[in-house]
């Protein structure tokens, strides 16, 4: 029969409406309004899933966001499969398909749950202690089975196809929760003037009052509860999110907000974002986040049929389902009598109230007994039975100094209810980095000060009361409001009202003496027992930091929500000590988990980053060009023609260089142009080499050191005048050149008069490389004369090309002969143009950053951070020369001077000949002197830029070697997969090394 | 994210700057004059401290300016932004011990 444990009327949910939707592939029906729980349990489904170690068979423990048990997968296709879902959150649509996790083959038959028969065998820090040795096994054999046995869900296998928004707001005063407390708050703070954001994490507000029959009774006023809802939803200064969870509380009064958009619904719109992250900062911050009711510790307490108290009160008076036939409640406060009291009026039999307590005497245990419930006071359980649904319960009574004694009686049923009390939700408050203090007569940390603008209200701060909660929150949001800064008049916030009512201690129930509890859970999710916690104590932990992470227990990701506090109140006991004393582990955010999406938003495919192009971008695009990313930047690596693999359009581009001309984007360059009068002052401080010489019209070579004395960057820098340079940096190191520099212009040497501009966009560079370069510009460059004499190598002059202004290099990053046309960006692709028909007859061809590379390793040029490594001294890279040896000081120098940095120790510039000249060695490859040693042994040096140069016919290799320079000649190895590769050591410069074509 | 009080653009959020480490850490005037110690601990020791921190922000996407600032680093609380060559609030210090002294 479908639906069978649906009453007959009642609840809140839409019975005109039918839903259907499937679980393992089973057919179902609930109503509109349903979560999945309750139309599973309406269905008679407890049997929900598997547990995490042991594959205990698992059902539906809570109402809201802190189930730790009943998680699902919900499917709506291959890309769409959410697993670890809360069946308890997940709201029912026509069509939803779930699926129960964690099982093989089947939920019912489960082969994995051998490991539970085993579990005497699995205690706490198993893993840590079972597979430390030997240590290679964990590759093959231990951390396959374990990936395999463990985790819970599979993620889905496809791209996620859905969008996901993000919005930044601001407000007077957010408010957290939609309950009596931050209903009445909105309401308060509202009035006062403030602009607010209420969020709710379920789809209506109300909070505990939607559990309630009649809200109305509870509050001692009917209309309260729509009222102020109405009121609020048509409030111009108020914003309603529901379905919205406040997931992190970070500083400064910043709260991330989850928005669910269209999870609840059959047929999302598919333009519509999934969810929506808000990013809210407020003047104030009101949590009113409620409290989580504390499940009971005692064996076999996990079994599907097993329930919290309050859980079942929801099921039944919000959504009309009764959760069995046959209940027993488990308690140790009066509070959870209702439940019982309910489930009664609503014909489920109560085959026993079982409380823990030596007397229950309170007007709800009294409203019990006039009921005729049978009431056993000074009782605890010592175990349930039944294996896919709870049958059973034993009872034992307890004597007066609380001890189980005599003999165990069974009550049959098949629902169980148990309270241990509510632990007011403090985890925001707390990632507030706001203290907590314990609260004995509650038997609950509550919310102390926070150094946040924060402050809470209601069943978070330990007031549980409907109705003192909602006073409490009216009197904090007008609180709020006033801190915010609104103009309003004395504001009178009475004590807490603490109800003492519903204090169970945390922990275990008690069990008979020399029978420790098996299988009492603590933590659902991550199937921590009792024992485990105690054994954890028993070896010697004693912080709850570090129990947490041995035993696991609060870590899975509920977090705990609902075993914290008896976790404590176990290992408090074991090791004799208040729970105070042993204190809390740290709430971190999520609250509840938050989809990547959500956090990656916008950002992603285009717009994950921006991307840069240079003027000249969109004829490599025409002609072909295969492109990289370096940096944000997108660079021709080469041009290939016809079809041609990239090891022959580089070969191609190279010995086009060498022969004929090569034509080269290089407007990727940094360039940082340095001005004002004491710009050599400050180019000699920062850089190693000595500028007063520099005279205007000519380049150097420049090195930027850290102060630690390690190369961070180079570049040509060009005097184009007294009081100006024109800087080049790296690619990649733009930024980073121009921010230290600004450091030390800014907070260390105030005294300079120097402007600083990154002109890196500013200019599209032209490099025109190889032998015929002169002939390429002859026609096209003004003002400027070519010849070697008035323009030789790393020389600049201001001129006009294409009647175009200019600033015309004379540098190479080639060996040959090469000019760097630099004219403002705008021209860059017409003057491209121009040069590359000007050079058609003289076999001009465009080359990439790849041929770049292998040409510059033919010169032995390093790149900074393919050749350096951040522990590069210049004269480990071989440019000892450049440093200006009369400056006293410059950036690097003084670290340069320890003895450490030229000891004979220090790695080298080489390079590297290989024995078999068609072999090109693997970047990062370790280098040996022997070639009979076996790893482990410790490498003198690495490959750090390798090519095949077409020039030279051969592979060549450039390396950091201990000593390098002093091993010219040697024979060093290179260990591979196939055996030791021989290599020789050679001089870092493999071609023109007297450097007569460049200054040709 | 903080919200950080730039001395020139006022209050804007944490995106917009970058942290700079410990503030009012001079470079030695002559650091051929220093020690192999000098100069390590130049380079290398910083303090970590509980408490209130004078630390260094550039203001990058933003004015570009360096600034100093002090933090409570239990609360990241500011206490006050300054601009270079200027002193650490005096005021800022006693407010944060009155703080601490009261919590
Ligand atoms: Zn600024």
């Amino acid at each position: 029969m479908s639906q069978a444990l649906r009453t007959p009327s009642g609840g809140r949910i839409n019975r005109a409406r039918t839903v259907r939707f499937t679980f393992d592939g089973r057919e179902l029906t609930g109503f509109e309004g349903d979560t999945l729980a309750s139309a599973l349990l309406a269905n008679d489904v407890h049997l929900v899933g598997r547990s995490f170690k042991y594959h205990r068979p698992r059902g539906v423990l809570t109402a809201g966001p802190e189930e730790p048990s009943a998680l699902v997968a919900i499917r709506r296709d291959a890309a769409r499969v959410t697993p670890n879902l809360r069946a308890t959150e997940v709201e029912l649509y026509e069509g939803l398909v779930a699926e129960s996790q964690n099982r093989w083959p089947s939920l019912k038959l489960d082969v994995g749950a051998v490991s539970g028969l085993l579990s005497p065998f699995i205690p706490a820090g198993f893993y840590y202690k079972t597979f430390m040795w030997p240590r290679r096994a964990w590759q093959w054999l231990y951390e396959p089975k374990i990936r395999a046995a463990a985790g819970l869900g599979r993620a889905p296998e496809h791209p996620d196809p859905d969008s996901y928004s993000n919005r930044f707001a601001h407000c007077d005063v957010l408010i957290v929760g939609g309950g009596p407390a931050g209903l009445a708050a909105a309401h308060a703070a509202a009035e006062s003037g403030a602009r607010i954001i209420l969020c709710e994490q379920q789809p209506q507000l109300g909070g505990s009052l939607l559990s309630e029959t009649d809200p109305g009774a509870a509050l001692g006023d009917g209309e309260w509860l729509s009222r102020t809802i109405q009121g609020l939803m048509n409030h111009p200064r108020v914003t309603v999110l529901t379905r919205t969870t406040a997931f992190g509380y970070f500083p400064h009064n910043l709260i991330g907000l989850e928005q669910r958009l269209t999870e609840h619904l059959a047929q999302p719109d598919p333009r519509q974002p999934r969810e929506r992250q808000w990013q809210v900062r407020a003047k104030e911050v009101l949590l009113a986040t409620g409290a989580i009711e504390r499940p009971l510790v005692f064996p076999g307490n996990d079994r599907p049929g097993i329930l919290l108290a309050g859980a079942a009160r929801s099921y039944l008076n919000r959504y009309g389902v009764l959760a069995g036939r046959r209940a027993v409640l488990l308690t140790a406060s009066d509070e959870a009598y209702r439940s019982a009291l309910d489930l009664h009026r609503a014909g489920v039999t109560i085959a026993a109230i079982v409380d823990v307590r030596p007397q229950a005497a309170g007007e709800l245990p009294e409203a019990a007994r006039r009921a005729g419930l049978p009431l056993h006071t000074a009782a605890t359980v010592v175990g349930t039975t039944g294996r896919l649904r709870v049958q059973g319960i034993r009872i034992q009574r307890l004597d007066a100094q609380g001890q189980p004694q005599g003999a165990a009686e069974r009550i049959a049923c098949d629902l169980v209810l148990m309270s241990g009390g509510h632990t007011p939700s403090v985890h925001l408050f707390s990632q507030s980095r706001g203290k907590l203090h314990w609260n004995e007569a509650l038997q609950a940390f509550l919310p102390g000060q926070s150094p946040e603008k924060a402050r809470c209200a209601g069943a978070c701060r330990g007031i549980f009361s409907a109705e003192a909660a909602r006073r409490d929150g009216e009197s904090a949001g007008a609180l709020a409001a006033r801190d915010a800064g609104l103009a309003i008049g004395a504001i009178i916030r009475e004590p807490p009202l603490l109800e003492a009512a519903g204090a169970a201690v945390p922990g275990e129930l008690p069990q008979p003496a020399g029978r420790p509890a098996i299988k009492a859970f603590v933590d659902w999710q991550n199937d921590v027992t009792s024992r485990d916690l105690s054994l954890a104590a028993r070896e010697g932990f004693r912080s709850i930091e570090h129990i947490k992470r041995y035993t696991t227990t609060g870590m899975a990701t509920d977090q705990g929500k609902i075993s914290n506090l008896n976790a404590l109140g176990i290992v408090a006991r074991q090791i004799g000590k208040a729970i105070p004393e042993v204190g809390l582990t740290t709430f971190r955010m999520p609250y509840t988990p938050v989809t990547f999406g959500s956090f990656a938003g916008y950002a992603r495919g285009e717009l994950f980053d921006p991307v840069r192009t240079t003027p000249i971008h969109d004829w490599a695009v025409h002609e072909g060009a295969v492109f990289e990313d370096v940096g944000l930047w997108k660079r021709a690596r080469y041009f290939p023609r016809n079809g041609e693999s990239m090891h022959a359009a580089v070969n191609r581009e190279c010995q086009s260089v060498r022969t004929s001309c090569g034509l080269f984007d290089a407007s990727t360059l940094g360039k940082i142009e340095v001005v004002g009068k004491d710009a050599v002052t400050f180019m000699n401080r920062l850089y190693i080499n000595s500028w007063t010489s520099l005279a205007v019209g000519r380049c150097r070579y420049g090195i930027l050191l850290r102060d630690d004395g390690f190369v961070y960057d180079d570049g040509i820098v060009a005097r184009i005048a007294e009081d100006r340079f024109h800087v080049t940096t790296t690619t990649g190191g733009a930024a980073r050149v121009l921010a230290m520099m600004e450091d030390y212009l800014q907070t260390e040497w105030r005294d300079l008069s120097v402007w600083l501009t990154s002109t890196t966009e500013q200019w599209a560079v032209i490099a025109v490389q190889g032998p015929g370069a002169r002939h390429v510009l002859e026609g096209l460059v003004q003002d400027v004369d070519l010849s070697a004499a008035a323009l030789p190598h790393m020389s600049v002059a201001p001129g006009r090309i294409c009647g175009v202004p200019m600033r015309l290099f004379r540098v190479s990053f080639t060996g040959e002969l090469g000019f760097e046309i630099n004219v403002p960006a705008d021209f860059g692709a017409a003057v491209w143009e121009a040069v590359y028909e000007a050079g058609r007859p003289h076999g001009i061809t465009p080359y990439g950053t790849e041929a770049m590379h292998v040409l510059r390793a033919e010169k032995g040029y390093i790149i900074v951070g393919q050749d350096t490594d951040g522990t590069v001294t210049p004269d480990d890279a071989g440019l000892a020369w450049a440093a200006g040896t009369r400056k006293s000081d410059f950036v690097g120098k003084r670290a340069l001077e320890r003895p450490v940095m030229h000891g004979p120790e220090r790695k080298q510039l080489v390079g590297l000949l290989t024995a078999e000249p068609h072999v090109v060695l693997e970047e990062g490859a370790q280098i040996v002197p022997d070639a009979r040693v076996t790893p482990p042994t410790r490498p003198i040096g690495h490959v750090t830029s390798s090519y095949y140069s077409a020039t030279l016919g051969r592979s060549i290799a450039l390396a950091l070697v201990r000593a390098g320079r002093e091993r010219m000649g040697q024979t060093l190895y290179v260990p591979m997969p196939g055996g030791n590769l021989s290599v020789q050591v050679v001089s870092p410069v493999f071609y023109d090394p007297k450097g007569s074509r460049q200054n040709a | 994210m903080l919200l950080i009080s730039c001395p020139y653009c006022g209050e804007r959020p944490e995106l917009e700057f970058v942290h700079g480490g410990q503030a009012h850490i001079a470079r030695p005037g002559d650091p051929s004059a220093c020690s192999d110690q000098q100069w390590a601990d130049y380079l290398y020791r910083r303090d970590n401290i509980k408490g209130v921190h004078a630390e260094r922000w550039r203001h990058t996407h933003g004015c570009g300016r360096f600034f100093n600032a002090l933090r409570d680093t239990t609360s990241d609380h500011f206490l006050a932004t300054y601009k270079v060559g200027e002193p650490p609030p005096a005021q800022a210090q006693a407010q944060a011990q009155l703080r601490k002294a009261t919590t």
